[in-house]
């Protein structure tokens, strides 16, 4: 039952992530993975801290990616690939792209301090953080990614989280590294362009992805691609690009800003706001997004 | 896609056996995780406009394109729903695992 | 080719004669001086490697472990407060079987802040998986650097070259450095069995279930088993090609000792002028410098400590509720051995304290004076 039309995919067919793997159904931390590894291709190394995706991967002795991984210390993933990077190059590989590999958990927080580290030395590294805005390894606790007025099991509905989610993109450009953009799994060509462009550029590189997490969340796995579609189109996860600290573009700006409301319905985690709540959050998204529209003006 | 590694699940049985330092020797391609679903994608072709984004979203990898046309790969497939979701034309539907 | 050096330059130097590739190292009082000459050996390119200049000694370690994985020979240094910032990846450097060498100068852990030397520090990483080597000369520390390289990558076992803040880290020796011709034929570059590289992809210290985690630390100890007969056999070597030989532990005029003291780092140093001292005033007295530390030398130090006829540990450091971890290291070591040998603990130079040719000599006293110990442990220099 051959049709006439023949596909053209928007993603290179190779995958260098197998099936098997561990994640949960619907996660999205599992796309980035592919996506990115589409884009850098087979020489590349990861460097995996305490997260997700050290359980993905599977156990000793088992792994379900075609490319090398070192399985570091929670808050070492910079500086680990930092080392890696170091190591593979006096050993004579000049070619692999290093890439750390870490949560918001291992990167908003625990690993701060060696991706500050790495940034400012501007150690020749791509820095990756998955962000599903918890501790969703170990089983949903609060960390500075988690969103203000989310339920996770260390901020109880009683006391939901009362502090914004901590900007790792404004720390990230006040180090001024070459290049820096936000991503999102329901944008995977926007994602694979930015990981190509990230692997051309020399220095400290950072990618920070957007990963909604059905578990955490209290969503329905089958969700998971449209959520990150409505953080985009509210602008409560907006798509930019981070030059040298300096230089934003925005990737995407929606022809109509969408309510904060429809994305926060879809997910049990935000179940007990009020309307109060809601209408605080979406001061907040307008407010951040001016901010941001204003510094990717052009100049 | 093709397994490039060994396919089954490596246990050691001695101490001799097992490397000096944690690495993996093989895939995990042994994890039939289609036994974690409840629900199956099942696609109706008459409605695929060869489209790919089910293929694309698949988080499992167990889509793959076979002659132009997007096949589930039952041994993996989890069940999340997401290809169905997606699927532009609707034509993916998720029916009620038969055990 | 003799210099006069600082203890702590003695360590850079055993890199740069031992071509560490990467060295990712934090500064800290008293070890700023490695990491100072390091820097600028990689500088003027006398030792090609890349120095990481990172933003912690957790990171340190963590760089010289991923560097390790690729291949490359790594070097840091730290001590102290550094030292314990590093435990968790210590484990890691040992567990991963990653062969980095590290320098620690032996400083008291704060609080209240201190400088100055006892061995808390680096006796507190004790189960960690690494070897240890204790140092009580510029000689011995570029020595036990350039053959430490070659044991940790002969078993896939990190070590640490211990040496006292101040008493030995800032204190200038001759030293003769060895040829670099001589130290490459005696040391050639690193090649490990297995190594991370993008041709060969393999994932490294991943999720280990019980079904295999048991086998891998049976591994590690078989290894570390290993270490003694190679430290022999790597030092004989050594002493045929630079004419020094370093084993692991140090004996003086124990043959007929009554009185043996088991001593490490300049302790044992200044342990021998004591003898000395003693031997003239008609003790027989003996000294067993304990150089490697892990693994411990079971049995070197039952061969020579059973012919004694009291053997007085001297701890600069406690295991806080129990003893000096000499002290608990020989005991054991004996216990069970047919040659009950009367063994006193004392504990004396913490945080620095001076320990003295006379400190041996009340230790003698003390010892000599009763058939067998009534406490495990008789604090020497204590204001009480």
């Amino acid at each position: 039952m051959k049709k006439e039309k023949t596909m053209k995919l928007s993603l290179p067919t190779e995958e260098l992530m197998g099936s098997g793997h561990l994640a949960c159904q619907g996660c999205a931390a599992t796309l980035a993975m592919r996506y990115v590894l589409k884009a850098l291709g087979q020489k590349t190394a990861l460097c995996i801290p305490a997260c997700c995706w050290s359980v993905i991967d599977g156990p000793f002795p088992h792994s379900s990616l075609g490319v090398p991984i070192f399985h570091c210390a929670f808050e070492t993933a910079a500086s680990s690939a930092s080392g890696l990077k170091a190591g593979l190059e006096m050993v004579g590989d000049m070619e692999t792209t290093v890439v750390a590999w870490a949560g918001d958990g291992g990167t908003f927080d625990i690993g701060i301090q060696a991706l500050s580290g790495a940034a400012e030395r501007n150690d020749d590294i791509i820095y990756i953080c998955y962000d599903n805005e918890a501790y969703m390894n170990t089983g949903i606790q609060r960390s500075s990614a988690t969103p203000y007025g989310a339920w996770t099991t260390t901020t109880p509905v009683k006391h939901f989280k009362n502090r914004p989610k901590k900007d790792i993109d404004a720390i990230m450009a006040a180090h001024r590294i070459p290049y820096q953009a936000t991503a999102n799994t329901s944008y995977p060509e926007d994602l694979f362009k930015k990981a190509k462009k990230a692997k051309e550029i020399k220095g400290t590189r950072f990618l920070h992805i957007y990963t909604p997490c059905p578990t955490g969340w209290k969503s329905r796995p089958e969700d998971t691609v449209k959520l990150g579609r409505m953080a985009v189109q509210n602008c409560i996860f907006p798509l930019y690009e981070v030059e040298n600290g300096e230089k934003y573009t925005l990737n995407i700006k929606p022809r109509e800003k969408k309510p904060v409301n429809d994305y926060f319905r879809l997910q049990g985690r935000f179940r007990h706001l009020k309307e109060e709540h809601l209408k605080f959050i979406q001061a907040e998204v307008d407010h951040s997004w001016e901010r941001l529209l204003k510094l990717a003006e052009p100049k | 896609m093709k397994p490039k590694k060994k396919v089954e699940k490596i246990v050691f049985q001695s101490e001799k056996d097992v490397p000096l330092m944690p690495m993996s020797l093989g895939s995990m391609l042994y994890n039939k995780t289609g036994s974690w679903r409840n629900i199956r994608p099942e696609i109706d072709l008459a409605g695929c406009i060869q489209c790919g984004i089910c293929w694309k979203f698949c988080p499992d990898i167990s889509i793959e394109i076979e002659n132009e046309f997007p096949v589930v790969n039952y041994d993996y497939c989890k069940g999340c729903g997401i290809c169905a979701e997606e699927c532009p034309t609707k034509c993916i539907a998720m029916v009620e695992e038969r055990k | 080719m003799k210099k006069v050096i600082m203890g702590n330059h003695a360590l850079s130097w055993g890199a740069q004669l031992g071509r560490a590739q990467v060295i990712a190292a934090y500064p800290i009082t008293p070890q700023t001086q490695v990491v100072e000459l390091l820097s600028e050996m990689c500088a003027n390119k006398t030792l090609d490697a890349k120095f990481i200049k990172v933003e912690s000694e957790h990171s340190a370690m963590a760089a010289c472990i991923a560097a390790s994985i690729a291949g490359a020979r790594t070097f840091t240094a730290t001590s102290s407060q550094g030292l314990t910032l590093m435990h968790e990846l210590l484990h890691w450097a040992s567990g991963g079987r990653n062969p980095v060498v590290m320098g620690n100068i032996n400083r008291a852990m704060a609080p209240g802040w201190s400088i100055w030397t006892d061995q808390n520090d680096s006796l507190s990483q004790r189960d960690t998986g690494w070897i240890q080597f204790y140092c009580s000369s510029n000689q011995e520390v570029v020595d036990t650097v350039i053959q430490a390289f070659r044991v940790s990558e002969a078993v896939m076992i990190p070590s640490m070259v211990i040496l006292d803040a101040f008493a030995l880290s800032h204190t200038y020796e001759v030293v003769d450095i060895p040829d670099q011709e001589k130290v490459d034929a005696f040391l050639p570059p690193f090649n490990p069995p297995i190594r991370l590289t993008p041709t060969a992809p393999h994932a490294f210290g991943g999720l280990t279930s019980p079904e295999h985690y048991f086998e891998l630390r049976y591994k590690l100890q078989k290894d570390m088993e290993k270490v003694p007969d190679l430290v022999e056999q790597t030092g004989r070597e050594y002493e045929k090609m630079f004419g020094r030989y370093l084993g692991q532990v140090e004996d003086y005029r124990c043959e007929d000792a009554e009185l043996i003291f088991v001593t490490s780092g300049t302790a044992g140093y200044t342990a021998r002028v004591g003898v000395d001292q003693l031997r003239q005033e008609g003790v027989k007295a003996g000294n067993l410098r304990i150089k490697m530390f892990r693994p411990f030398p079971f049995a070197k130090v039952r061969e020579i400590l059973t012919k004694a006829g009291k053997v007085a540990v001297v701890d600069r450091n406690i295991s806080y509720g129990h003893h000096g971890v000499f002290y608990q290291e020989v005991k054991s070591a004996l216990y069970g051995r047919d040659h009950n040998v009367p063994l006193f603990g004392y504990i004396t130079g913490l945080g620095g304290r001076d320990i003295t040719p006379e400190i041996y000599k009340e230790i003698a006293q003390l010892t000599l004076a009763k058939d067998k110990p009534e406490e495990d442990i008789t604090w020497i220099g204590v204001k009480r």
